[in-house]
């Protein structure tokens, strides 16, 4: 019975443990950072260099998901639910960008037998 | 007063005669002058529904016609349906005048108008007033158009399945509108029929609107049309600020009015607000506009454009008449205005004379019946201005019945020769086979226009309107002017009768069938084949005879003609004829003690009375030591006779037809040529109309173009460069940030991440310096 009584506690602190989370020090939120700026960088850098509209759109995705990094590396930071919430949301809008901006990359395929985004350079001002 | 400074220069004149409502009331006992307007209009009775037959027929006519029209009827159909309407109403016209009691009653069709607001109510409904003036007007506009209905239905025969519908559709609104016009119990009915016969015209007179010269002469006649009816609508305007109503029967029974009216015949103008007094100068424009008077006459002879039973019944016997029943009608409110009635007799005048200048040198024979029509509505308004309602009214029936004769005679002529109108290439058509009637008629409208001594019903309304015009103090000039003129016409009219209708016979075609569609000649047969024209013109040219319908209209017209002598003489004593006692029972009437006082002297050979005028005593009018009717008849019927006569001797063929002192042997050669080379420039000057139309081209067109085209530059530059600079100032910053929009994605990205690391640095420089100051 004790021991039984006593296990059931352990597990109960756990939970506890758990669901009240304390606080992420510094050191330990520096490292997400990092790797969602160099995501970012890496999206940013893509996006600028490169031309095939499909790498282009990927490369947006990458920034995008650094931006979801930093928000749930913020978010246990601090102990908040917004960030999560905020990145679930972001993942919808995402998934919902994709099949437009993909439907879009293939209608503008094809009227121009191209990705490149310097197909349409004479849409200037 | 406003009145007396915008018109001192007739202060001249109106000082050196008795206003013409200063008059004492001589016919007797009466006291108030107003008197008799107040018997007249104090039990206005309500008449019979039948009576709106009269109006409403012709409005059916009009519908019919349109319906016609709109399935294409290529009949004569439209012709017969409006001669039966137009039948009726004039039936039914008849017996309004045989049933009539002696008081004058309204008849209400429905509600129009009916505005009341606090006290005040504003009614004009749609319902009709019926005087004898009323009657008497209704009688010819209705017997006239129904005659020239039947008329027109050969007349304009070339045109069915075209414009025949057209042309009786219009003709039936005319008739409408005019019995709106003359019956309307209120101003704005009058209003109402005042711009729809305006309406009518136009239409009538562009009927052949493929010809240049008939749309200019439609828009002339319209819009020196508006500013006559501007004045109009002023006075009607004014009549219902100052009065209250526009209804007949509220004005006419207003004590304001009546006491203006006793003002002014005892000569005391004084009194009477200037606002009353520019009522009638207002209606006046009105009538001036619509009646061709000078200076607004020129729309008239261009209106020659329309067809020929256009130019009979409205621009010579109904329409043109509607100023002088406007001033016979309102003859009180005239009354009490100081000047308008010198005014009123002083324009008719010189009317009368211009036209009749004009006419003497024209070659086209319906333009000199245009001009004698000019001059004889001048005839009418000097009657007004003298005080003859009654002269005026009796000239206007007269005048009705001789006029449209000798535009329906003359109308054959055109219609016979192809379109032929020049004097100078016809000659001797009474001659001619088929065309007897028509000369015998013809001779017997020219008698009645110069007023031949007691054988014409003309002689005997110009004659009246003369008498009166020596009675009148003050007007003996005017009555020396209008016998002048009775002499013109007298020439000009005979010149037309000896050199068309007398002679050798000579004819030349007009051009009508070769480039009109105005097709009134025989030529149908030929007309496929236009390069032939010329030589059968010359060769083959047989005057196309009129048929039974427009003969029987000129019998009938030519006995009214003569018939109206009698209506001189029932009722003479009392009222100086069947017309004056119409007159005599309707809103128009007044007793001028002047042509009382000389009718007393006429009859009883005493020069007793004598009437007070604001200058003294005046002892009745003599005329070279005659009484004033016995000496104008003497003067007028010789002067008639003289005019004839040299017409004879200048125009007049050789032989018994010329009078046995006419020497013409052709057709464009007379003694008269001779004779004009010697005037200078004169006759020059009178066939080119005494340069009027050009003189208003000058004065008055021109500046206006001139100023429409600076207004016109104005807007062109100065507002629409204003709008176009608002325009403009977005295209050039558009064009200064364009280069911007590469259209390479890259390049947009670039400069998005550009604006972000920017954005950036700012923040962290912000940052670090609040960091670095905390």
């Amino acid at each position: 019975m004790m021991h039984a009584f006593e296990s059931l506690q352990l597990v109960q602190s756990g939970i506890a443990q758990l669901a009240y989370p304390s606080e992420m020090s510094n050191s330990v939120l520096a490292p997400y950072l990092f790797v969602s700026a160099a995501m970012f960088a890496i999206g940013l850098v893509g996006f600028l260099t490169r031309k095939n509209m499909i790498i282009m759109f990927l490369c947006t995705e990458l920034m995008f998901q650094a931006a979801g990094l930093a928000l749930i590396a913020f978010g246990r930071h601090h102990l908040g639910a917004d960030g999560q919430t905020f990145v679930i949301f972001v993942l919808c809008v995402a998934a919902a960008e994709a099949a437009m901006a993909l439907a879009l990359v293939v209608l503008l395929f094809r009227h121009r037998e191209s990705l490149s985004a310097s197909a349409w350079k004479e849409l200037n001002g | 007063m406003m009145t007396s400074s915008l018109l001192s220069g007739f202060t001249s004149f109106t000082n050196t005669i008795a206003s013409p409502a200063t008059l004492s009331d001589s016919s007797g006992g009466h006291g108030g002058a107003a008197d008799h307007l107040v018997e007249m209009v104090s039990h206005i009775g309500t008449g019979p529904k039948w009576v709106l037959l009269i109006v409403f027929l012709p409005l059916v006519g009009f519908v019919l016609n349109a319906i016609y029209a709109a399935i294409g009827n290529k009949s004569k159909l439209p012709a017969w349906t409006t001669i039966a309407l137009l039948a009726v109403a004039f039936v039914t016209t008849l017996t309004m005048f045989l049933q009539y009691e002696g008081t004058p009653y309204t008849v209400h069709a429905f509600d129009w108008l009916n505005l009341h607001y606090g006290e005040k109510s504003f009614v004009a409904n749609f319902s009709f007033y019926v005087d004898k003036l009323t009657i008497l007007w209704m009688l010819f506009v209705t017997g006239l158009a129904t005659l020239i209905a039947l008329y027109a239905s050969e007349y304009m025969s070339h045109d069915i399945g075209t414009g025949y519908c057209r042309f009786y559709a219009a003709f039936g609104l005319f008739v409408f509108s005019m019995s709106c016009l003359v019956m309307g119990d209120n101003l704005l009915m009058l209003y109402l029929g005042w711009e729809g016969v305006g309406l009518c015209s136009y239409l009538l007179i562009g009927y052949f609107y493929k010809k240049p010269s008939a749309v200019a002469a439609a828009k002339k006649a319209f819009i020196v049309n508006r500013i006559g009816d501007l004045g109009l609508a002023l006075g009607v305007y004014l009549t219902f600020v100052h009065f209250g109503t526009v209804e007949y029967a509220a004005l006419f029974q207003n004590e304001t009015l009546h006491s203006y009216i006793n003002a002014a015949a005892i000569g005391d103008f004084s009194h009477i607000p200037a606002e009353a007094q520019w009522i009638a100068l207002f209606l006046m424009v009105g009538a001036f506009g619509k009646s061709a008077q000078f200076p607004l006459y020129v729309w008239l002879p261009d209106a020659m454009e329309g067809p020929t039973p256009v130019s009979a019944l409205i621009h010579a016997a109904t329409m043109v008449t509607a100023g002088v029943y406007l001033i016979a009608r309102f003859y009180p409110i005239f009354l009490v205005s100081e000047h308008a009635l010198p005014i009123v007799a002083w324009i008719g005048t010189i009317t009368a004379l211009l036209a009749a200048t004009i006419g003497m040198a024209q070659f086209d024979i319906k333009r000199i019946m245009a001009y004698s029509t000019v001059s004889q509505l001048g005839y009418m308004f000097a009657a007004l201005g003298v005080l003859s309602t009654t002269g005026a009214a009796f000239h206007v029936l007269t005048h009705a019945f001789f006029k449209a004769l000798l535009f329906l005679a003359c109308g054959a002529v055109m219609h016979g020769f192809a379109g032929q109108l020049d004097l100078r290439k016809l000659s001797g058509v009474s001659w001619m086979k088929g065309w007897g009637i028509v000369g015998v008629t013809m001779l017997v409208g020219c008698m009645n226009l110069a007023g031949l001594p007691y054988i014409t019903s003309g002689f005997y309304s110009k004659d009246m309107i003369l008498a009166e015009a020596f009675i009148t103090p003050g007007y003996r000039v005017i009555g020396w002017i209008l016998v002048v003129t009775a002499i013109l016409t007298a020439y000009y009219t005979f010149r037309v009768y000896f050199r068309v209708f007398l002679g050798p016979q000579h004819a030349e075609p007009g051009d009508e069938h070769s480039d009109h569609d105005d097709d009134h000649s025989h030529s149908e047969d030929h007309h496929h084949d236009a390069g032939q024209h010329g030589d059968h013109h010359s060769d083959h040219f047989h005057p196309h005879a009129p048929g039974w319908a427009v003969n029987t209209v000129l019998i009938i017209l030519a006995a009214c003609s003569m018939l109206a002598i009698s209506l001189a003489y029932i009722d003479k004593a009392e009222h100086h004829g069947w017309v004056g006692s119409m007159v005599a029972e309707s809103t128009a009437s007044f007793h001028s003690p002047y042509a009382e006082e000389a009718h007393h002297a006429h009859v009883e050979h005493t020069t007793a009375h004598a009437v007070a005028g604001p200058v003294g005593t005046l002892a009745p009018s003599t005329v070279f030591g005659m009484d004033a009717h016995t000496a104008l008849i003497l003067i007028s019927g010789f002067g008639a006779i003289f005019g004839v006569l040299a017409a004879a001797y200048f125009h007049g063929p050789k032989g018994w037809q010329g009078l046995f002192i006419g020497g013409r042997t052709e057709a464009d050669k007379c003694r008269m040529d001779g004779v004009a080379k010697r005037m200078g420039p004169i006759p020059r000057l009178a066939e080119n109309k005494w340069f009027v139309d050009e003189i208003y081209a000058m004065i008055f067109v021109k500046p206006l173009r001139v100023i429409s085209h600076i207004f016109h530059w104005i807007d062109k530059l100065l507002l629409d460069g204003i709008v176009n600079l608002f325009g403009f100032l977005p295209r050039v910053f558009a064009w200064i940030i364009r280069p911007s929009q590469s259209g390479v994605l890259q390049g947009y990205a670039v400069s998005m991440a550009g604006g972000l690391v920017i954005l950036l640095f700012v923040v962290i420089v912000v940052v670090m310096r609040s960091g670095g100051a905390a």
